[in-house]
C-alpha cells in the first residue's frame, strides 16, 4: 500500500500529474475577491475566513475527477483490484494521496493568502488549524464521489454535484472556526464538530467507497 | 490447486451471454477460450478473475493465486518501464525485476517512460508484469494483441517455463499461438439461450 501511495505521489509530481492545481487555483481566487469586493481592509478581514475556506474547497474539488478516472481508463484499477491489496485500503491511500498533492500544500500556503485577504492577527492560527482539520474530510468524501462516478465519461460536473452537498458541514464548521478565531473568540466547539467530521468519514467511508467501486467494476 | 468451473453462467450488462460453462484446470495445463467476437470470452475471464459475479454456478479458485491481465495493460506513461514494474513487485510482495525484464527483452528500455513505448512494446510490458506477481495462475485476455511474431515467440517461452514451474493460464485468443499443448474450449455452443433468440442487438445497433 505503501508502494501505491508512492507511485501516486510520483505520478503527481511527474509532468501532467496535476500537482500544483488546485495551489494555482486557491491563489487565484484569493488575489481576485479584493478585486471583486474592493481594496476595503476592514470588509476584507471580514469575509476572509470565508473565502479562504471557499477557495480551499474548490481547488480540492478541482482534482478529484483524477483520483480514480486515470487507473480506471488505462486498466491499472482492475489490476489494482484483483492484486492482493484490499480495495478499501486502496481508496484510502488514493485519497491519502490526494490529501498530500492538494490538501496539504494548501494548508501550508493558507497563512500567505490570508496575507492577501488582510486576515486579523488572532486569526492565523485557527485557520491553519482548521484546514489542517477539515482538508482530510474533502480528500475522503471526495474520494468516494469519484468511486460513485468512476467509469462515467466526462464525470466531473456529475461528481461535483454529488460531492458538494456533502461538503456542506465540513465548510459550515471548518469557516466558523476560522472566524471565531479571527474574532478572538472561543473556538473549540466548532474545532471539536470539524475533527469528529474528518475522523468519522476517514473510519466509515473507505468502506462505502470500496463497496461502489466493486459494483461500477463490474 | 486446480481450478474448476462447473455450470457457470456469466452476464454482460445484466444479459446473459454464457451459460453451462464446465470446465477444468490442473496445474501445469493452459486453457484456450476461443469463440466469435462479443460471445463473452472477456466477460467469463471477468467472472473467474473475481471482478464481477457469475450470474450461476460456480467457481473454484483461490484468489489469492491468481492474477489478471485485461486488454488494457495499466501502465502510467509517466513512470518508467522499471518503474512500472517494480510498482506491481511492491504490490504483490515480490522481490526483483529482472527475470520479467529479461523475459520479454525489456533490459534496454528499462529507463525509458512507458507512454514512449510502441504498442508491442507496452504490451511487453504488460505481459511483464505477470511475471513479477509470482501468482500460479494466470488469467489473460487477448495476451498478444499488437505483439509480432518474435514478441509472441517470447510469450509462448514465458507460458512454457510458467507451466513447467507448476503454473497455470487461463487465456482468451483468436491467433494460433503454437503453444500445442494447451487445451482449446469453443465457447461458442454455449451462448445463452436468451441471447440466441434475442436479436435486438443485430436488429437495432
Amino acid at each position: 500500500m505503501i508502494a501505491l501511495l508512492m507511485r501516486d505521489l510520483r505520478l503527481a509530481m511527474r509532468a501532467g500529474g496535476g500537482f500544483g492545481l488546485g495551489l494555482a487555483f486557491f491563489l487565484i481566487v484569493v488575489t481576485l475577491v479584493p478585486f471583486g469586493v474592493g481594496p476595503e481592509t476592514g470588509l476584507l478581514a471580514r469575509i476572509a475566513p470565508g473565502i479562504l475556506w471557499l477557495g480551499a474547497l474548490l481547488a480540492c474539488l478541482l482534482s478529484l475527477d483524477r483520483i480514480l478516472a486515470l487507473d480506471w481508463e488505462d486498466g491499472s484499477l482492475d489490476l489494482l483490484a484483483t492484486s492482493p491489496l484490499p480495495l478499501e485500503g486502496i481508496v484510502t491511500m488514493k485519497a491519502l494521496a490526494h490529501w498530500i498533492t492538494t490538501g496539504l500544500p494548501l494548508v501550508i500556503a493558507s497563512p500567505l493568502f490570508a496575507v492577501l485577504m488582510s486576515l486579523p492577527g488572532a486569526g492565523y492560527a485557527p485557520l491553519v488549524l482548521s484546514l489542517l482539520l477539515g482538508t482530510p474530510a474533502l480528500s475522503v468524501i471526495g474520494t468516494f464521489g469519484a468511486a460513485l462516478t468512476v467509469g462515467i465519461k466526462r464525470g466531473g460536473l456529475l461528481l461535483s454535484l454529488l460531492v458538494l452537498p456533502l461538503y456542506v458541514p465540513t465548510l459550515i464548521f471548518g469557516a466558523e472556526m476560522a472566524r471565531r478565531g479571527a474574532e478572538g473568540a472561543d473556538t473549540t466547539t466548532p474545532m471539536l464538530m470539524l475533527a469528529g467530521i474528518s475522523a468519522g468519514v476517514i473510519a466509515l467511508l473507505p468502506f462505502a467507497s470500496a463497496a461502489v467501486l466493486r459494483v461500477n467494476l463490474r | 490447486m486446480e481450478l474448476e468451473v462447473s455450470e457457470l453462467s456469466v452476464a454482460r450488462g445484466g444479459i446473459p451471454v454464457l451459460e453451462g460453462l464446465n470446465f477444468r484446470l490442473a496445474a501445469g495445463h493452459a486453457l484456450i477460450l476461443r469463440g466469435p467476437n462479443g460471445i463473452g470470452k472477456t466477460t467469463v475471464l471477468r467472472t473467474i478473475a473475481g471482478l464481477q459475479p457469475p450470474l450461476a454456478g460456480r467457481i473454484s479458485l483461490d484468489r489469492e493465486t491468481m492474477t489478471y491481465a485485461a486488454h488494457a495493460d495499466g501502465l502510467k506513461a509517466t513512470l518508467t518501464v522499471e518503474e512500472n514494474l517494480s510498482f506491481w513487485a511492491a504490490v504483490f510482495g515480490t522481490g526483483g525485476i529482472d527475470a520479467a525484464l529479461d523475459g520479454f527483452a525489456l533490459r534496454d528500455l528499462r529507463a525509458r517512460p512507458a507512454g514512449a513505448l510502441s504498442a508491442g512494446q507496452k504490451r511487453r510490458l504488460g505481459l511483464a508484469r505477470l511475471l513479477v506477481t509470482g501468482r500460479p495462475v494466470w488469467v489473460l485476455d487477448e495476451p498478444t494483441v499488437s505483439l509480432d511474431v518474435e514478441a509472441v515467440a517470447m510469450f509462448v517461452r514465458a507460458v512454457r517455463a510458467h507451466l513447467a514451474g507448476g503454473g497455470m493460464a487461463l487465456m482468451a485468443t483468436h491467433i494460433d499461438l503454437g503453444l500445442d499443448e494447451a487445451a482449446v474450449l469453443d465457447v461458442g455452443p454455449f451462448r445463452a439461450r436468451a441471447a440466441q433468440e434475442d436479436h435486438f442487438d443485430e436488429v437495432f445497433l
